[in-house]
């Protein structure tokens, strides 16, 4: 029976590599995830008789392969000649198909080829025309390879939706004639982009859930730095791709640490790092290392570089603030925008002192900036009461609970105001 | 693939230019037009008269109204549009780039409906 366990395994990993090769054949997303589904029923039937195949991928390819090639003949002896004759493929439908589609099937699979198909797949799924959170469903679906059932729990959305959603995204590929070919090399740094943010809103999906989240989005930020670790393969020499896949490892080696057993949030001050893995950031240090030898430089190349900074660090105190502050400095040069500007706010305040980073603060809530978001007053608070103004301190925190912020974030907030209490000067 | 390319304009936009601005954009629009006839890609388009001389019908059970107006009152209109053939939305949307009031306004690029898909 573990042949059949590690077969289900199978059937996800292999989900991308089959989809792409099948998608650059018949350039239909339907009738390729049909054919696929076909495909894995027949192996859940055969495998536990036969054995799970040495290569099963090429398995799963072959026998998707012929159903599609069945359906495909079906549908055209039903059609008439003329609808043939305009081009259109049997099911009527005129996504346009990549030249290739008259080449064999490379079922063996030279594994640039395969890996092409992928990483058209890829971009596929997060072409702008689809809306981003229709990228998002997409991409796990196919690339991921998770059910819809899996991808709605995920999202914390009703499985009908999810699966609306779904099938919205292969209409309008379909109907829009989204096509499946690699982005010319001037669209190339865009395309790429959209996938990178794809990837990043899985993690960030993931990596919001707290311990009472059932454990599928958590396995978020596994599939998310699966596809990051998928995209290095496919793009080896773009910077970003790596600073990516560099920042996600920087961000889970230290998972542990965020989050207490009864699910409270331990902001990065109090963290414990033992329970951070080393070897984990020292492999995420040497990726963002590389990536930025390689250049050019880029936001998740920079973001990558402040979590590799706070990684190293022994403790809160020790790190480099001067050098986050400098990578912040960057990184509002490459996505300017005021969350950068707060986040280097909060460093420099940890390299000059809190009267200095207060300055920052007040530049940005002068400027009208993030006026519904938490964490700017909770920020000020913070600063205010280090410098003994408690009862402005205090207020800040009031402002910031009154904001929309998560209940461990809600929970924190309360916990740091009441700390302030014992220090109020009496009246 | 048949696509629409609805050129949406803010008159505003146009007035803001000076005379030498608005001549280099009317150059961009013949220029693109010559490439994309050149191409085979261009089947049909045409700029429209401004939004006041546009008229609504609806019918409805009440019988045929007739209304003064475009469909929809906003800043930016209807002013033209393209009738392309071309490869994929891909290629739609670069050519759609390339249209001037791309860089003010917006197009909206829609595939003509096949009734063999519906």
């Amino acid at each position: 029976m573990s042949g059949v366990i590690a077969g289900e395994e199978v059937f996800r990993t292999e989900s991308g590599r089959v989809l792409g090769a099948l998608m650059r054949r018949y350039g239909d997303l339907d009738l390729a995830e049909d054919a696929f589904q076909d495909a894995c029923l027949a192996a859940l039937e055969t495998w536990p008789r036969d054995g799970v195949p040495d290569s099963p991928g090429a398995w799963l390819t072959t026998v998707a392969a012929n159903r599609a090639l069945d359906r495909v003949r079906r549908e055209a002896r039903r059609l008439p000649k003329e609808v043939q004759a305009l081009g259109l493929r049997a099911d009527g439908v005129g996504a346009a198909v990549s030249p290739a589609a008259d080449e064999e099937l490379d079922l063996d699979g030279e594994p640039s080829v395969l890996q092409d198909d992928q990483l058209r797949l890829l971009f596929l799924c997060c072409h702008p025309a689809l809306a981003e959170e229709a990228q998002v469903a997409l991409t796990l679906r196919t690339v991921g390879g998770l059910t819809t059932p899996e991808i709605a729990r995920a999202f914390l959305v009703p499985e009908p939706t999810m699966a609306q959603r779904l099938v919205r995204a292969k209409r309008k590929i379909a109907l829009a004639g989204i096509p499946f070919r690699m982005p010319e090399p001037d669209e190339l740094p865009e395309r790429t982009a959209a996938v990178l943010h794809v990837v990043y809103l899985v993690f960030n999906e993931g990596y919001s859930a707290t311990v009472s989240d059932t454990l599928v989005r958590t396995d978020l930020c596994d599939e998310a730095l699966r596809l990051a670790a998928l995209l290095a393969v496919l793009r080896p020499n773009d910077a970003e791709v790596a600073g990516l896949q560099a920042l996600l490892v920087l961000h889970d080696a230290r998972r542990r640490g965020r989050v207490t057993p009864d699910g409270r949030l331990v902001p990065l001050a109090e963290q414990d790092r033992t329970t951070w893995d080393g070897a984990r950031i020292a492999y995420g240090v040497r990726l963002v290392e590389e990536a930025l030898r390689t250049g050019p430089v880029g936001p998740y190349q920079l973001e990558a570089a402040i979590a590799a900074v706070h990684a190293e660090a022994a403790t809160y105190d020790d790190t480099d603030w001067a050098q986050i502050v400098a990578l912040y400095g960057l990184l509002e040069q490459a996505t300017p925008g005021p969350l950068v500007r707060l986040n280097r706010a909060v460093a420099v305040s940890m390299r000059d002192g809190p009267a200095a980073g207060l300055v920052e603060l007040d530049r940005l809530v002068a400027a009208g900036e993030l006026p519904t978001h938490h964490r700017l007053p909770a920020a000020r608070a913070h600063l205010l009461a280090e410098l003994g103004r408690t009862e402005e301190a205090m207020a800040e925190y009031d402002r910031a609970l009154a904001l929309d912020a998560s209940q461990p974030e809600q929970a924190y907030l309360r916990e740091q105001r009441a700390a302030l209490m014992p220090s109020r000067t009496p009246p | 693939m048949k696509y629409m390319l609805l050129i949406y304009s803010n008159p505003a936009n146009w007035a803001a230019l000076s005379e030498a601005q608005t001549k280099e954009l009317m150059d961009d629009y013949f220029a693109f037009s010559q490439r994309i006839n050149e191409s085979g890609e261009f089947i049909a388009g045409d700029p429209l008269q401004g939004p006041d001389t546009a008229t609504v019908v609806r019918v409805r059970e009440g019988g045929r109204s007739v209304s003064d107006g475009p469909y929809v009152e906003t800043k930016e209109h209807l002013a033209g549009y393209y009738l392309v053939d071309c490869e994929s939305l891909d290629r739609a949307l670069d050519l759609a780039a390339q249209i001037p009031d791309a860089r003010f306004g917006g197009i909206e690029v829609r595939p003509l409906a096949d009734f063999g898909q519906m």
